[in-house]
């Protein structure tokens, strides 16, 4: 079966301090060549902290962003040009905050029709009974469609910017950080009508966080981003549970947790983009680095079953 | 420091080059050819051939352009038909007298206008606030040209306390106390327009700022209002506050056209004016090179006074 | 719209600039038709007449010309030709702007360096330059003004229009299907249009001026038409003999770009929401009190909060952010405050050093003791010696919390400096101890380096740093680490547990994660709605909640290890807090309300384990 979506060396670099003719001063690479392949009705989770290349990555799943090099598949279907609106019909995009994700100045009604007239053509009386359709699926009332987004809370807005997201009838949603925006009581609520919704529409998901309980809470199977590179994949229960590469480890010591004593209080932070380090990008705060790891960059490769990890050293379970 | 002071020097080149290259084509779209204006209109045509060949004029205009520009680099303006003099020469003789006037309005508008911002944005909605406020909005709605009139009718003629135009006085002048008596009229007057930009922007400067995160850190950390005010927020108000005054300067140099012509101070505004009333192409030109280039180089100041001030900026 | 107008009159100047401008704008419009003078007619015996002479009601000028019915056609004309620059600059420099800003890149660059070259100018060399070439004259003035204006405002809305084009709402239209010239004209143009109007309504006037001034110099109109800038031109010649002929133009041009400034003024105000919601007021020096009286003092600790009042006063509306809010804290103690946003628990923090933005922020009730005294309604003096000395505080964001432009060690020495008169070789060396006392490596080196240099982690040592700089008794932090990554908040939480316990600090602690409480704090207080709903030792309220509200928080947060499961949401939102109903904030989303919860007040009972509940889950 092919897979929903399935990348093949991805990457995207950024040229530093642009002249207006020549060369850039510096490049700075965002994503590191990245192949994985999510398959339909699966929910991947990307988990990464600042600066591991999550955004960046999700912007190119969707046609926003031009991978340097690489491909993008779709069912089959190979997205080699960065055109949102072939994208659009195939893969959609929630945003992490809702209202700014929301044309102050439009009604919610013209936001939720601009998929529908213009990636599927719809007008007239199809097109409101598509709009009512999407606006029952997302739990909100039909007199809402009048408003204008300030009047509506975090949670709400989220909503239409969900609605949006299905107007255009994708196969796949990128889920970008959908709930960090919005109060903890909240969240669930939220959390739980996408759950519904991938059922109800056998959609495929990727869910992009920074929080691990949320991620390990919805996901089939997460993916770990480290420095713009994928350092660990695996299925959902195993990942933090039983962590393969070192990082993963410190992250899922790092968060906080409910009769745990404070941990992995570790020292170390980020390379230097401008100046990345020939290995392991972890190398420098890992505790079971060797000089193999300051030379070479860790592939990444099974570890056992199906849990991959991108290390020279991988932790036993 | 030095590497962006140098940067900056070098990135003015393209601009100063763009700028003689606005300049050469506006002048170079005048209708009518300069030399039936220098010869006049009874002259023969074979004359009239012959001067412009002399001045380059039947050459491609890009050549022109390179020779204009050549002749430019080597201090040489050409010569104004109507004075029958160098062109640098005049500019230079008439710069200084516009460098005075501006120069004094320019401090004055930045240490008053700043003045008045932070004590308006300090005590906002008090009654400073509300005087500074209303002579802010009379400020930059008067004219600076019938100001001065205003100024002439009632500081000269009515009260006689200052002489009412020139630079110094025609029999026993001269002397510092004569041209600060010349000067002071000529100089408010150009200065209130631009002291009531300045406040009011560095008002609302100080406004963004008080309401920032790290004020509230300062005061939390026990600092005295006093300080918060003129220290924390002063300086980062500065931030945008000095853009502005670079901005300023230009329109304080612009005013001083009209205030030249009302108080009939010697410099480069009035014989700009003159110029073009009498088609003297070539001081129009020039001078219009040479200010601008000044008002380059004092931008290149402010932009390193910013960086100064910024830290943020160098990288 | 009309909220627009009512907005707009609410400002009187704006109202008055709007009367007068009204007026002369009636006036020039029906000039025409007014019993006036031609206003070239010359009658050189009646030449400088003064006002209110026989049949001149402003006079005459210098060839006998009726003042009156040349300053009328002179208003007419100053007024259409200001306008019409306006009008042309705006919507030139307008489009420049737009198209530079969304399109970016290359044509961003090469649009913007002309730009720039042109503002390279002082602007009136330009204009005369623009003057020189086409000559004199009052359209080839309104051509050289208007061209002379457009780089400002294509560079103002260039800016706006950067920061719109990398909205997020920009890349859901794209991922709409829709292309750049449907984005630019229906998703970023109306947003640009109230600048537009903003920019071209405060620069009017200025355009007026301008293209007074070069009628004025004699580059303008051309005589015998008149605009007031020529008119004042030509009665310069007389302005000793002859005063009034200069005097009537002149305060003309007054009157007019004085009410289109203060008209303008009023337009941006009423378009500006950050103005409109008070948002621009500076705040003062202290959080302002309106206190009745304050409550008994009871009990001991070391800072007692007593039933703390702290509300925003905006126009009419009260928002009540804390609502008789009672705390203990003792010496030692780490106190958890925790709360969704909107709660108020940031609110409580902020007003215990009167550190509530004010206005809108008011304190009207309530006692906050700090061994035994009461620090609301102190005087501002005293406030400021206990700030940073006794307690101090951690805020949430780093970056925009340290000042950008001092060098962090310089901002170390400043807080140390501020409560003790130590010379500033003793203050350096001590601020580098703090460096190495928070872990930063190379304190010195570090202690020259400027925020922005820094890491998030890094900064936020720093703020821990410049809070433990006078050794204060209580640390106040409020979401310390929310800012931050996951791995990164871990370190802090540590050093934050290592300090307090080593120095025997008492901390109170805002946040809004249970695991974090849990790991950090001895006690935990539980606020929803601006009101406490649960108090007790963290241990005891994490693991048998008794408000129904914390139960199901707890329960919808997910926890790390539990794996992949559905979530028991909580329905509804939280409450406004301008619009509190009586009894149980929590009532309208809580599935165990009776009537009796939303019938009034509801006592916070207990002792060490308080709950504010009617049907508790358990008994405490």
């Amino acid at each position: 079966m092919t897979p929903a979506l399935k990348t093949t060396d991805l990457t995207r670099s950024f040229d530093i301090g642009k002249r207006l003719f020549g060369p850039p001063r510096a490049r700075v690479h965002a994503v590191n060549p990245m192949s994985f392949e999510v398959p339909t009705g699966e929910t991947l989770g990307i988990v990464g902290e600042s600066g591991c290349g999550k955004s960046t990555l999700a912007r190119m799943l969707v046609g926003l962003l031009p991978p340097t090099s690489g491909q993008i598949e779709i069912e089959g279907r190979a997205l080699d040009r960065a055109d949102p609106a072939a994208f659009g019909r195939l893969i959609q995009y929630v945003f992490q905050d809702p209202v700014s994700s929301l044309n102050p100045r439009k009604t919610i009604r013209q936001i939720i029709e601009a998929p529908l007239r213009n990636l599927h053509g719809m007008h007239g009386p199809a097109l409101d009974a598509r709009i009512a359709e999407l606006f029952d699926a997302v739990n909100l009332r039909p007199e809402f469609l009048s408003r204008y987004p300030h009047e509506f809370s975090g949670g709400q807005a989220q909503r239409i910017g969900i609605a949006r997201a299905l107007a255009a009838s994708p196969r796949i949603l990128i889920l970008d950080e959908p709930v960090s925006a919005l109060d903890v009581s909240v969240q669930a609520q939220v959390l739980n009508l996408l759950a519904e919704l991938k059922v109800k529409l056998n959609l495929t998901y990727l869910f992009i966080s920074h929080d691990l309980a949320v991620v390990e809470a919805v996901s089939d199977r997460i993916a770990v981003l480290y420095f713009g590179s994928l350092v660990e994949s695996g299925p959902a229960e195993k990942v933090f549970a039983t962590p393969r590469h070192p990082y993963t480890k410190l992250l899922a010591d790092s968060a906080p947790v409910v009769g745990r004593p404070l941990g992995g209080a570790q020292s170390g932070e980020l390379p230097d983009p401008l100046n990345p380090p020939l290995g392991c990008a972890f190398a420098t705060r890992c505790p079971r680095a060797s000089d193999l790891c300051k030379r070479a960059i860790p592939e990444l490769r099974v570890v056992e079953g199906d849990q991959f990890a991108a290390c020279h050293h991988p932790l036993a379970p | 420091m030095g590497g962006y002071i140098l940067k900056r020097l070098i990135s003015a080149i393209p601009v100063l080059l763009g700028i003689t290259v606005i300049v050469f084509l506006i002048m170079a779209m005048i209708p009518g050819d300069p030399a039936t204006a220098i010869l006049g209109s009874y002259a023969t045509p074979e004359n009239v051939e012959r001067l412009n060949r002399q001045l380059g004029l039947d050459e491609p205009l890009w050549k022109q352009y390179f020779i204009w520009l050549g002749n430019l680099l080597q201090g040489d303006f050409g010569r104004s038909f109507a004075l029958n003099r160098p062109v640098l020469d005049e500019i230079l003789d008439r710069f200084s007298a516009t460098l005075i006037l501006a120069g004094t309005a320019f401090v004055l508008c930045a240490v008053l206008g700043v003045a008045a911002g932070v004590i308006s944005a300090a005590r906002q909605y008090g009654l400073a606030d509300k005087a500074i406020t209303f002579v802010v909005i009379l400020g930059i709605s008067v004219p600076s040209f019938f100001l001065g009139m205003m100024m002439i009718l009632l500081f000269a003629v009515q009260l006689r306390w200052l002489p009412a135009s020139g630079m110094y006085s025609i029999w026993g002048g001269g002397g510092l106390v004569d041209l600060i008596r010349h000067l002071t009229m000529p100089a408010l007057a150009l200065a209130v327009v631009a002291t009531g930009v300045v406040a009011r922007l560095s008002r609302g400067a100080m406004l963004e700022v008080l309401r920032q995160d790290f004020i509230r850190t300062a005061r939390a950390k026990g600092v005295h209002e006093r300080r918060v005010i003129r220290g924390h927020a002063l300086r980062a108000a500065m931030v945008s506050i000095i853009p502005v005054l670079g901005i300023q300067a230009g329109f304080v140099l612009s005013g001083a056209v009209y205030i030249e012509m009302v108080f009939q101070w010697p410099g480069v505004g009035r014989m700009l004016v003159d110029a073009i009333l009498k088609r003297d192409i070539l001081l129009v030109q020039g001078g219009v090179v040479f200010v601008a280039a000044c008002y380059v180089g004092f931008n290149i100041v402010v932009d390193v006074a910013q960086a100064w001030l910024d830290p943020r900026i160098k990288t | 719209m009309s909220l627009f107008l009512r907005l707009l009159f609410r400002n009187k100047l704006a109202g008055f600039g709007a009367v007068v401008l009204g007026l002369i704008v009636v006036l020039a419009l029906l000039t025409p038709i007014l019993p006036l003078h031609p206003p070239n007619e010359t009658n050189t015996a009646n030449r400088f007449l003064r006002p209110l002479s026989d049949g001149h009601l402003l006079g005459t000028d210098h060839l006998g010309r009726d003042l009156l019915s040349r300053l009328m056609w002179g208003t007419r004309l100053s007024l259409a030709v200001g306008f019409a620059a306006a009008l042309v600059a705006g919507l030139l420099g307008a489009t420049i702007g737009v198209i530079a800003g969304y399109f970016g890149g290359r044509t961003d660059n090469v649009t913007m360096r002309g730009i720039d070259m042109l503002m390279a100018f002082p602007y009136i060399l330009l204009a005369l330059a623009i003057v020189a070439v086409l000559g004199p004259g009052l359209f080839n003035a309104l051509v050289a003004v208007a061209v002379v204006n457009i780089p400002f405002f294509a560079r103002n809305i260039r800016g706006v229009t950067v920061g719109i084009a990398h909205r997020e709402f920009i890349d859901a239209a794209r991922l709409a299907g829709m292309g750049n010239t449907r984005i630019l004209l229906t998703e970023v143009v109306p947003n640009i249009v109230p600048v537009v109007v903003i920019a071209m309504s405060t620069t009017i006037g200025w355009m007026i001026l301008e293209t007074a001034g070069l009628s004025f110099l004699g580059l303008g109109s051309q005589p015998p038409q008149a605009d007031l800038g020529s008119m004042l031109g030509e009665a310069r010649a007389a302005l000793i003999t002859a005063p009034h002929t200069s005097i009537v133009p002149g305060v003309m041009i007054l009157l007019i770009v004085m009410s289109v400034n203060l008209l303008g003024d009023g337009i941006r105000d009423a378009l500006d929401p950050r103005l409109r919601s008070g948002a621009l007021s500076r705040p003062m020096a202290a959080t302002r009190v309106k206190r009745a009286e304050a409550p008994a003092p009871k009990g001991d600790g070391l800072l007692r909060i007593d039933a703390l009042e702290t509300q925003f006063h905006v126009g009419p509306r009260i928002y009540r952010a804390v609502n008789r809010v009672s705390l203990q804290l003792d010496p030692g103690e780490c106190l958890g405050l925790i709360g969704e946003s909107g709660s108020g628990k940031s609110v409580t923090a902020l007003s215990v050093m009167g550190l509530v933005a004010s206005p809108p922020g008011v304190i009207t009730g309530g006692a906050i003791r700090l061994n035994g005294q009461d620090l609301i309604g102190a005087p501002y003096e005293l406030l400021r010696s206990l700030r940073g000395r006794k307690v101090a505080y951690i805020f949430q964001d780093p970056l925009s919390t340290l000042h950008p432009l001092y060098r962090i060690g310089d901002q170390l020495i400043e807080a140390i400096r501020v409560h003790e008169p130590v010379s500033h070789a003793e203050a350096h060396r001590r601020a580098i101890k703090l460096l190495e006392d928070v872990r930063i490596p190379n304190a010195a080196q570090r202690a020259r380096a400027y925020p922005h240099e820094m890491s998030g982690g890094m900064r936020q040592r720093v703020g821990i740093a410049m809070a433990l700089a006078n050794d204060p008794e209580i640390i106040i932090a409020d979401e310390p680490t929310t800012a931050l990554d996951v791995t990164v908040q871990a370190q802090i939480l540590a050093l934050l547990d290592d300090l307090r316990r080593s120095r025997g600090l008492a901390i109170l602690f805002i946040t809004h994660d249970f695991g974090v409480v849990a790991q950090l704090c001895d006690r935990v207080a539980v606020m929803y709605g601006g009101r406490i709903v649960e108090a007790g030792p963290t241990p005891k309220v994490l693991a048998a909640p008794a408000h129904p509200y914390t139960k199901r928080l707890i329960a919808c947060v997910p926890e790390l290890g539990a794996g992949r499961r559905a979530l028991a949401a909580i329905p509804g939102l939280p409450p406004a807090v301008d619009d509190l109903p009586p009894g149980c904030a929590f009532a309208p989303r809580c599935e165990k309300a009776r009537d009796s919860c939303r019938a009034g007040e509801i006592a916070l009972d207990g002792d060490a384990r308080q709950v504010r509940c009617l049907f508790p889950e358990v008994t405490p």
